[in-house]
């Protein structure tokens, strides 16, 4: 469909030729496509006109990137990697450095930040069935984003040093000692010695600042790359692609290029006011972000009372303890990350989106989301007494969201999905 | 008529009752957490109620730490020019009164004792607290403070409820006084039936009594905390009075977002 | 064709969007001004930089006559020459030779912009950088010890830079400025305090 204005006449929709092209202009596109990319993948790139609020947290992961970029290079002129070096480092960053202290805050809690705003992205994909036929490699590549990433904040959080990255990096790298039979080189030779060390973090520091920053870059490029290739998604699960207008644009869909640019700028502010309180007021979260411990240098022969992974990670850890075995416990947490790996193929629902499916799938997903909440709250507690018992419970109900899929999204009732989006002006 | 007013009386008669009852029920509570408070039965919930912001208090803190805490523990990432001005001390003052003589004030601030004979003395080096009150929290290190009891068990003579067993003698006793910690035996269900004991705290007894009087002693201890609290993140004045103008112009550039999208969007039917 | 998702109203609305976009637009560079800001303060010497480049303190007890003690301010070099009188004899007679005998372009504080480039004649204070492009310059006090008409100075063996006792360069040097007289003070009798004059610390 083409825009027009109310009278029918052609509307002004941003060009970027103006009146006349610039010789400069004129001169660089003749050698880069810089003006055709623009009008191919802003402004002729149709999205669904029915996104809602879950559909901010993907421009806003692409902002956490870009910051944590920034203010990792930074810190990086500064830090000093080695066992006697770091902390110490860390703590001229904090009080010595012009602004070190925002630089250091921007980056730890940019680090969570991350995890917030990709979960909640993650979520939103259930909810709509953004990972269906033709969306598989999309959600592929997502995940592989998102295992990237959490290879990158484990590395970083080894970094500074503390008691906490120690006793972290000790009990991570040790889950590697549970396959069969190359477990225990394999450790050995991760750590790059008998015990996590100066090898350890120099080599994790080289991963996290250069090998896996590109690895990430190159994995949300393929991303948005295959985002394009299908277009988006929307909250109907209905393909806009299917119903074109005379100019060959769907007729639910309005150009990226302003209505999205402009919109996604407005939930980048409310991001960076919650990201401000929280780095100028309350940078540690009570522990949640920055953990007490960790303001100790690493002890080998202290370890801290409770140890625990960052938050972001505790669903998974408290999947890990609520199995007696440590073998079975390692194999159940993979097992935990790599079910999302085929939920395209587990779904076999009729409709995409939630709002047009019964009651069995919207109850899995409460209760999906309910389990990884607790279980998180779960891997912050110790292991003893009703908290095992409770997470042992959420972890069946997490397992069962997957597993039993094949089945409930089969047979649940579904309501009729809608020809057009449902939109109300906003 | 008659029967109403009877029962307005005694309705009226009811609540006074229930409220003197009450009133009688928080004095004795009152009390007896006082009483709790003063013979530290409730150990475990004693907060520093520390305001960084307290300059003065601050600055009594760095005094504090000056007099008794330095002969043993450092503060390394802490320079004496930062503490200088980052507390409105005159350099004058600075140096005279806080400056062990022969130290510059660019230099860190470290403790004379040399470490190696701290631990032949106390089998332990005494730690570096410049993060002490971001590791531990500032009411443990008001805890540990305000724990202290004789135990002529201890190498040192005393003992602490905070961190039991701990290789620190009661510097602060000249101040707060001495006092003996009385344990209560406990028995617990053990394994298979069979009955441990534990030796449970339970409270206080004062033994002698100190330079400062308990309130005192407790406002001396929150200034050391206060102080080692700045010196755990000297740079949270200024976190916190950026943090807000830079709040506030977010939201101002957020409004204005708000305003652009709200217009463009106007198009979209 | 009330099917379209996008239509836009008369260009009334344009000249509102337009000065909203540009507000937007505007208090946007503003914020990215002020985030630069910490960035690139946090290149600007760190307070360790700054305590490192403190004043530095040297004894001039132990400084002989016709003697140079070489100490660190701010990760240069310091000269210090304790000058006899025949040494601020050799100074004067040989304006003609210089590049700027009265250290118009050169850089020193205020006290040293005089033919002695010091506050006194007895102690020279210097930045042993050559300003040509940084060496250290060699000693060679003697008078004839380059050649027989040399006065007596400093040589930088790197490109042939000659300066006199005054610290003032010769014609025929690659260097054009004299070397720079750093701030300095003498807080006590024998103390030499480089780092702090009149104006406070540098």
């Amino acid at each position: 469909m083409s825009v027009k204005n109310a009278s029918g006449a052609p509307a002004t929709l941003p060009s970027t030729k103006g009146a006349t092209p610039s010789p400069l202009w004129a001169w660089i596109n003749k050698r880069l496509p810089v003006d055709q990319f623009i009008q191919d993948q802003l402004i002729g790139y149709y999205a669904p006109k029915n996104f809602n609020i879950w559909y901010f947290f993907g421009s806003i992961a692409l902002v956490v990137l870009a910051l944590q970029l920034l203010t990792g290079i930074f810190l990086t002129m500064f830090y000093k990697v080695g066992e006697t070096t770091s902390f110490d480092s860390v703590e001229y960053i904090m009080r010595e450095v012009n602004y070190g202290w925002l630089i250091r805050y921007l980056h730890s809690t940019g680090a969570s930040a991350f995890f917030i705003v990709v979960y909640l992205h993650m979520f939103r994909a259930f909810l709509y069935g953004s990972y269906r036929k033709p969306r598989e490699l999309l959600w592929l590549f997502g995940m592989a984003v998102y295992l990237a990433l959490m290879a990158e904040a484990f590395m970083g959080y080894v970094l500074p040093w503390g008691n906490m990255s120690f006793w972290g990096a000790q009990v991570i790298v040790n889950l590697f000692g549970t396959i069969p039979g190359i477990g225990p080189g394999l450790v050995e030779w991760i750590r790059g010695d008998y015990g996590i060390a100066d090898a350890t973090l120099n080599r994790f520091f080289a991963l996290h600042v250069v090998a896996l920053p590109l690895g990430l870059l190159l994995l949300v490029v393929l991303h948005l790359v295959a985002l394009r290739t299908t277009g988006s998604n929307n909250p109907d699960g209905i393909e806009i692609k299917e119903k074109l207008g005379p100019d060959g644009k769907p007729l639910d869909g309005i150009p990226f290029h302003p209505y999205y640019t402009v919109k996604d700028v407005v939930g980048i502010g409310i991001f960076f006011v919650l990201l401000a309180i929280v780095v100028f007021f309350v940078p540690t979260l009570g522990g949640l972000f920055l953990e007490s411990p960790n303001f100790e240098v690493a002890n080998p022969l202290s370890t801290p009372e409770h140890i625990a992974p960052v938050w972001y990670f505790t669903p998974f850890y408290a999947i890990l303890r609520a199995v007696p075995d440590q073998r079975w416990g390692a194999l159940l947490m993979l097992l935990a990350v790599v079910s999302f790996l085929f939920v395209p193929w587990l779904d076999r629902s009729p409709v995409k989106s939630m709002r047009y499916r019964g009651p069995l799938s919207r109850i899995a997903l409460a209760l999906f989301a309910l389990s990884f909440v607790a279980l998180g709250y779960l891997g912050l507690q110790p292991a003893e007494g009703l908290y095992v018992v409770l997470a042992r419970i959420f972890a069946a109900i997490y397992f069962a969201f997957f597993w039993l899929m094949p089945f409930y999204s089969k047979f649940d009732p579904v309501k009729p999905v809608p020809e057009r989006v449902v939109y109300h002006a906003h | 008529m008659r029967t109403e007013l009877r029962r307005v009386w005694q309705g009226t008669a009811l609540v006074a009752a229930a409220l003197l009852a009450a009133g009688a029920l928080a004095e004795t509570s009152g009390a007896a957490a006082e009483e709790a408070s003063k013979t530290g039965a409730d150990w475990k919930s004693w907060h520093a109620n520390t305001d960084v912001t307290d300059l003065p208090s601050v600055q009594r803190g760095a005094r504090n730490f000056r007099n008794y805490c330095l002969g043993c523990h450092s503060l390394k990432y802490e320079r004496w020019s930062r503490l200088g001005s980052d507390l409105a001390i005159p350099e004058k003052l600075l140096e005279t009164d806080l400056i062990p003589p022969g130290d510059k004030p660019t230099q860190y601030i470290m403790t004379t004792m040399p470490a190696a004979d701290a631990e032949t003395w106390f089998g332990k080096v005494p730690p570096d607290l410049s993060l002490m009150a971001r590791a531990r929290g500032r009411d443990y290190l008001y805890q540990f403070l305000t724990t202290f009891y004789v135990d002529p068990a201890r190498p040192t003579g005393a003992n602490n409820l905070r961190l039991p067993t701990t290789a620190m003698p009661h510097v602060l006793s000249e101040l707060e006084g001495l006092k003996a910690a009385v344990f209560r035996d406990v028995a617990k269900p053990g394994e298979g039936g069979a009955v441990g004991h534990e030796q449970v705290f339970d409270h206080f007894e004062p033994l002698a009594q100190g330079r400062l009087s308990p309130a005192e002693y407790q406002a001396f201890v929150r200034d050391t905390v206060n102080f080692l609290d700045y010196v755990g993140e000297p740079t949270q004045a200024a976190r916190r009075s950026l943090g807000v103008w830079v709040v506030l112009f977010l939201l101002v550039f957020t409004w204005l977002a708000w305003l652009v999208k709200r217009e463009y969007w106007k198009d979209v039917h | 064709m009330a099917d379209n998702a996008v239509v836009a109203d008369g260009d009334v609305d344009l000249s509102r969007r337009k000065f909203l976009t540009r507000a937007t637009i505007a208090t946007g560079a503003v914020g990215a001004a002020f985030v630069a800001v910490p960035f690139i303060e946090s290149w600007a010497p760190s307070e360790r930089a700054r305590a490192q480049g403190a004043p530095t303190e040297l004894d001039l007890s132990k400084l002989d006559a016709g003697q140079m003690a070489t100490t660190v301010w701010r990760k240069s070099p310091i000269y210090v020459v304790r000058r006899t009188a025949d040494m601020v004899a050799r100074i004067a007679g040989h304006d003609g030779e210089l590049k700027d005998p009265n250290s118009e372009k050169s850089e020193q504080p205020a006290y040293a912009k005089n033919p002695i480039r010091a506050r006194s004649d007895e102690y020279l204070v210097l930045v042993g950088t050559c300003t040509h492009l940084g060496c250290l310059p060699k000693q060679r006090f003697s008078a004839g010890e380059l050649y027989p008409s040399w006065p007596g100075g400093f040589f930088c063996p790197c490109h042939g830079s000659r300066f006199d006792l005054a610290g003032r360069v010769f014609e025929g040097s690659p260097a054009s400025l004299n070397l720079r007289v750093p701030p300095y003070s003498y807080p006590k009798p024998h103390t030499l305090l480089i780092g702090v004059d009149e104006k406070g610390a540098a």
